[in-house]
């Protein structure tokens, strides 16, 4: 078992920052684009270094979109920067049909993903946003679990030619991941042979915090970190749940259309075996600190521990 | 460089494509495409630098142009086609199974001279904003030019663009609106009136011109001088009046022909009032 510890926490928002401000130095074809929450996006950094490739477009995400589309012709590598919200549903007929359809090298960043925005309530806590995009034929999505994965997140994406959705978030959340980052590519963090826990985003520290607790109870669980949900490492998850026959998703988005999805749509056509889901079931966000809230929807440790102990049980 | 009669000749000769096309799969749009002939004509046979033979999306130091409202894709394909992107007989594959020239323009099908799609209304300013940017960063000192519906320009994203050109001085675009001042559902002022189009485009910070787009002369005049309004610090808006369906008496002075195919006796009508000039396809 290997140990897993932090000295600090950071939101993820400032990998993507920090990320994309060494990227503005390695490539004059990366540009940004921002509708008025630069700070809240972290990407000041950027936006000083760079100010004649940095564009405020103002509260107008829908042109936001459209003038990334146009930047890509003529080789400019746009990155674009708002909340999820109004990354996604907001614009989301202007992603299919000027950049997915289009097939536009834009880079659709997106901070403050997810119930643990907080205090701001569900206008701002979209949790539908991993299954629009996912929809979109071509797009590819990512969701980090860290500051030092979104910041590596940031930097693969410059370099992988498509349309693609980054998603992060607003509060600060141990940072812990060192591996390599490769898009597509699955990460194993724990490996068992009793239940196999995929997990995403903010959920896969708390994946990770599950498994000492069903470690401390005899259960050995495979932790494996899904960043990219599409294109899924489909291998990665047909091994995982070979091996253990059951398996646990976790994630802080909608049960319809996310993680969860993807993984049992693989795993029925390939090897049916018990699923549990930690996730959001057809619910609206609210006010709270974003620690209340997923104690609230169940997205944390103790929620995975109990899923996983149920799919163990459900095994034949 | 051809003549006013010579691109008078060409522009007929896409009239009758686009009625031809519209008929052979008994759907598109043929009353806008009519309209904007002259203007897609004088554009890629006179007015824009660009390379039909060699076609790239990026376009580096070629002139752009961009169709924000896609349901004119007849005039576009047949444009395109006539000015040498790709071959002119492709055009009876308009609309049908396996094409590459889609109901509306894409560039998922690889077809030469798209550079983006379109069709949902409203999103081709905003790209067209962007590529010009990508031109200014490039030190590239080419035009990007975009087309608009009217009705088009009742869609919020329009004006959000419009702001961020001006915000931006991005001065090296030349966009038009189609007037024809008829929307599928009716006249423009019955359905959502535009009020006074000029004064809003100029409130908004654009420097706003007008011509008659089914005047050759004029449409070359007037293209012609927009360039010299460009590197100003102001975006260019040209307000083009025409006459949907112009060039077949039945389609012309009615919104009815916004969206329809003519049938055969309709047709042969349309093509006897229109000069075959480049051969059919």
């Amino acid at each position: 078992m290997k140990k897993y510890t932090y000295t600090e926490k950071k939101d993820t928002r400032s990998g993507f920052g920090d990320g994309l401000a060494e990227l503005g130095n390695e490539n004059d074809n990366v540009v940004a684009l921002c509708a008025d929450l630069t700070g809240s996006l972290k990407m000041d950094a950027f936006a000083q270094a760079h100010p004649e490739r940095f564009f405020q477009v103002g509260i107008a995400e829908a042109n936001m979109m459209g003038v990334a589309a146009g930047l890509t012709i003529g080789g400019k590598i746009p990155f674009t920067g708002t909340f999820a919200n109004f990354s996604t549903s907001r614009v989301y007929d202007q992603i299919r049909q000027s950049i997915a359809y289009s097939d536009k090298n834009v880079k659709i960043c997106a901070s403050h993903a997810g119930l643990t925005l907080g205090e701001d309530g569900a206008t701002h806590q979209v949790l539908e946003d991993i299954g629009m995009m996912k929809m979109l034929p071509g797009m590819t999505v990512i969701n980090p679990c860290d500051y030092n994965q979104t910041k590596q997140a940031t930097k693969a994406i410059a370099d992988h030619h498509g349309p693609v959705y980054l998603r992060f978030g607003r509060p600060k959340v141990p940072v812990f991941m060192n591996e390599p980052f490769e898009v597509g590519k699955a990460i194993t963090l724990q490996e068992g042979s009793d239940v196999s826990i995929f997990a995403t985003g903010h959920l896969v520290w708390e994946a990770i915090l599950a498994h000492e607790i069903l470690h401390a109870e005899g259960i050995h669980a495979d932790v494996i970190n899904i960043h990219t949900i599409k294109p899924l490492d489909e291998k990665a998850v047909l091994a995982s749940a070979g091996k253990t026959k059951c398996v646990v998703t976790a994630e802080e988005h909608m049960l319809n259309g996310g993680l969860g999805d993807s993984i049992a749509q693989v795993l029925s056509r390939n090897n049916p075996v018990p699923i549990e889901y930690v996730g959001v079931n057809d619910s609206f966000g609210e006010s709270g600190t974003p620690e209340e809230l997923m104690e609230k929807y169940g997205l944390n440790a103790d929620a995975i521990v109990r899923a996983a102990k149920a799919a163990i049980a459900r095994k034949a | 460089m051809p003549s006013i009669a010579e691109l008078e000749k060409i522009s007929s000769q896409i009239r009758r494509d686009i009625v031809r096309m519209v008929h052979a799969v008994n759907s598109g749009h043929p009353g806008g495409s009519l309209g904007c002939a002259d203007y897609f004509t004088a554009l890629y046979f006179e007015i824009m630098n660009h390379n039909p033979s060699s076609f790239t999306m990026d376009g580096i130091n070629e002139d752009l142009f961009f169709l924000s409202n896609g349901h004119i894709s007849p005039v576009f394909y047949s444009t395109l086609a006539r000015s040498g992107y790709f071959p002119v007989k492709e055009l009876s594959t308009f609309r049908k199974i396996n094409t590459r020239l889609q109901g509306h323009p894409t560039t998922h099908e690889g077809l030469e001279g798209i550079r983006i799609a379109s069709g949902s209304l409203g999103q081709g300013l905003s790209v067209a904003l962007g590529a010009a940017q990508a031109k200014k960063l490039n030190g590239d000192n080419s035009i990007v030019y975009s087309l608009h519906g009217d009705g088009e320009i009742q869609e919020g994203q329009i004006w959000e663009a419009a702001m961020y050109a001006a915000h931006h001085k991005i001065d090296n675009i030349i966009s038009t609106i189609d007037y024809n001042h008829k929307q599928i559902d009716g006249d423009i002022s019955d359905v959502m009136d535009l009020g006074d189009i000029k004064a809003k485009w100029q409130a908004f910070g654009w420097d706003v011109m007008s011509m008659n787009g089914n005047d050759m002369q004029d449409v070359v005049t007037t293209l012609n001088e927009a360039k010299t309004h460009l590197g100003k610090g102001k975006p260019v808006m040209i307000i083009m009046k025409t006459e949907m369906g112009q060039g077949v008496d039945f389609m012309m002075g009615t919104h009815k022909w916004h969206g329809v195919a003519p049938n055969d006796e309709q047709l042969e009508s349309a093509l006897n009032q229109l000069e075959e000039t480049l051969g059919d396809y």
